[in-house]
């Protein structure tokens, strides 16, 4: 019996570039307009006028960021609104030598969970860090967890209510 | 399939909207809505009494890859068991029946939604389901399916395009009295028959509009079920079923699909004839002839007799079988993959005897039936009793 249920060689790369693979190609175009809805659309017009706010749950006392018009612990409706600091500290951090894109970065990256001043501990925005080196063996020296950190905002007539409002969060 | 040895019933329900456009609500907010309604319906506390969670998504309708990761939360089933079916909500009531008759759970809730408002080239989005060698190459708009498909219905069981049009003037109209219906209106036959071609024979006005909305359910077993409620809707009979889907040889007739997912479900719940076993029936209807052709597919009538059947006026509330006395999708809106929950929403209702202004009397057993849409060929039916 043959070892393959279908009869099987190997590709090479000629055989692609020379027509003797058919393949079809088809593009996967979606276009969507996300309903930010309360809790999200308060949310990102504070950033424009540069400021973090929470929702606070009268049961669990928890103050939560980004805000939900829902604790997901008490399943109950949050209470109030509650203004946050700008400032934080870096929770986990990785250091990223690769773009979305798959591109290899010259200068890494450095997305960080930053728990947020007022909100409740462990609460906090994923973001990325700046002004803390240019070179893999420079950031490691800089950051560690626990590092306190504070947003770095767009000029006001820049901003356009996105979370890309905060540059950056650096050292202080 | 046997009769399973559990018994299983809808003991809460809950809904969001349901409107053309919804843009105050987010997903989440929309879900927490329906979920706080069927939770408090139930009297249950998710956060303690709730084993478990069946969604109904499809990544592609909500913009998100692996969309199932953001339900938990809104639904009060954080750290619980999560399920998602890529399918008609119908099929996420039966994965959920299955896991309470398994013994997975006591208590389960089942959700589906639609944001159909939020995706900008919804068409297209449904274009991407057709096959990427044969047919996406040639630029149709999936529509013509539907056109495809009512032709032949016409030409096999010899229906006027008049009693198609029927079913649009009925079940708008039905919708009138349904405050979650999107798009009631009062038409004529002339309305329908004169609205813009789409797909010829297959008019604007015989193809239901999208909708947002969310539908949330509670199940619970048997002997949970009567210590909760003296309102629990039981689930009598289920199935579900899948033809060849090639659009270039699939049955273009007799919705087989639903046939054999009746055949199913009557007998898990003995039923012998179908015709006289139902007080009302909610009935996919995405496209007007898919009512009839659904309703003869169900064994409710010969092929060819549900046209005339709408005609006399028999599948209007009052009528023989009162047939989407909701609205259907053609008068609440179509709700993606949440679109076969909204039909279950309505039977439960009325099997409780909250429907209202549009009241089937002394409603005692319903039929679901639900069409996964544009170009599949996967249906669902339930069988719904007061009764256990």
């Amino acid at each position: 019996m043959e070892p393959w249920v279908y009869p099987s060689i190997a590709l090479k790369q000629e055989d692609f570039e020379e027509g003797r693979i058919r393949t079809t190609r088809t593009p996967l175009r979606g276009e969507y307009a996300w309903d930010a809805g309360v809790a999200v659309g308060r949310f990102l017009a504070e950033l424009k006028a540069g400021r973090l706010v929470g929702r606070r749950c009268r049961v669990c006392r928890r103050v939560m960021v980004p805000p939900r018009m829902f604790c997901e612990q008490c399943f109950r409706p949050t209470d109030t609104w509650v203004l946050l600091q700008d400032t934080g500290t870096v929770l986990t951090f990785s250091v990223c030598t690769v773009a979305w894109d798959m591109r290899r970065l010259e200068v890494p990256e450095v997305p960080a969970v930053i728990a947020i001043d007022g909100a409740s501990p462990g609460m906090g925005i994923l973001h990325k860090l700046g002004e803390v080196g240019q070179t893999n063996d420079e950031i490691l020296d800089r950051v560690h967890i626990g590092l306190r950190v504070q947003a770095v905002w767009k000029p006001p007539h820049q901003r356009e209510g996105a979370i890309t409002d905060i540059l950056y969060f650096r050292p202080v | 399939m046997r009769r399973w040895n559990t018994e299983v019933a809808i003991v809460g329900a809950g809904w969001s909207g349901f409107r053309s456009i919804s843009p105050d609500l987010s997903f989440r907010e929309m879900m927490f809505e329906a979920a706080t309604k069927a939770y408090s319906d139930a009297g249950i506390d998710p956060r303690r009494d709730l084993d478990g969670l069946v969604t109904a998504e499809e990544d592609f309708h909500e913009g998100v890859a692996i969309s199932d990761e953001y339900v938990p939360d809104q639904m009060g089933a954080v750290l619980k068991s999560v399920h998602t079916i890529a399918g008609d909500g119908l099929q996420a009531l039966a994965a959920g029946v299955m896991q309470i008759a398994a013994g997975a759970g006591r208590i389960v809730a089942v959700e589906s939604h639609s944001k159909a408002s939020n995706v900008l080239n919804l068409d297209q989005i449904t274009a991407l389901a057709l096959d990427p060698v044969y047919q996406r190459p040639l630029e149709a708009h999936p529509i013509f399916i539907a056109g495809l498909e009512f032709r032949r219905y016409l030409e096999v069981t010899g229906t006027p395009i008049e009693h198609v049009a029927r079913v649009v003037v009925k079940n708008r109209r039905n919708a009138l009295r349904n405050p979650r219906a999107a798009f009631p209106a009062d038409l004529t036959l002339e309305d329908v028959l004169h609205s813009e071609p789409l797909a010829e024979p297959l008019t604007r006005a015989m193809a239901a509009d999208p909708a947002d909305g969310c539908v949330v359910f509670v199940l619970a077993r048997g002997d949970v079920a009567r210590t909760l409620t003296d309102r629990a809707v039981w689930i009598r009979g289920l199935g579900w079923a899948t033809d060849s889907y090639t659009l270039e040889n699939r049955d273009w007739e007799g919705a087989r699909y639903l046939r054999q997912a009746a055949e199913r479900a009557y007998r898990q719940a003995g039923i012998q004839s179908p015709r006289r076993a139902f007080d009302l029936v909610e009935v996919d209807d995405t496209f007007a002839y898919k009512e009839l052709q659904h309703l003869e597919a169900l064994g409710l009538c010969r092929p060819g007799e549900a046209g005339r059947w709408t005609a006399e006026g028999a599948t209007e509330v009052g009528g023989e079988l009162p047939v989407n006395p909701s609205g259907g999708c053609l008068g609440e809106g179509h709700l993606l993959e949440a679109s076969g929950l909204a039909r279950l929403l309505e039977a439960v209702l009325q099997l409780r005897g909250e429907a209202g202004p549009r009241q089937v009397p002394n409603a005692r057993t319903a039929l679901v039936a639900s069409w996964r849409g544009l170009p599949t060929t996967t249906g669902a039916v339930a069988v719904l009793s007061r009764e256990p």
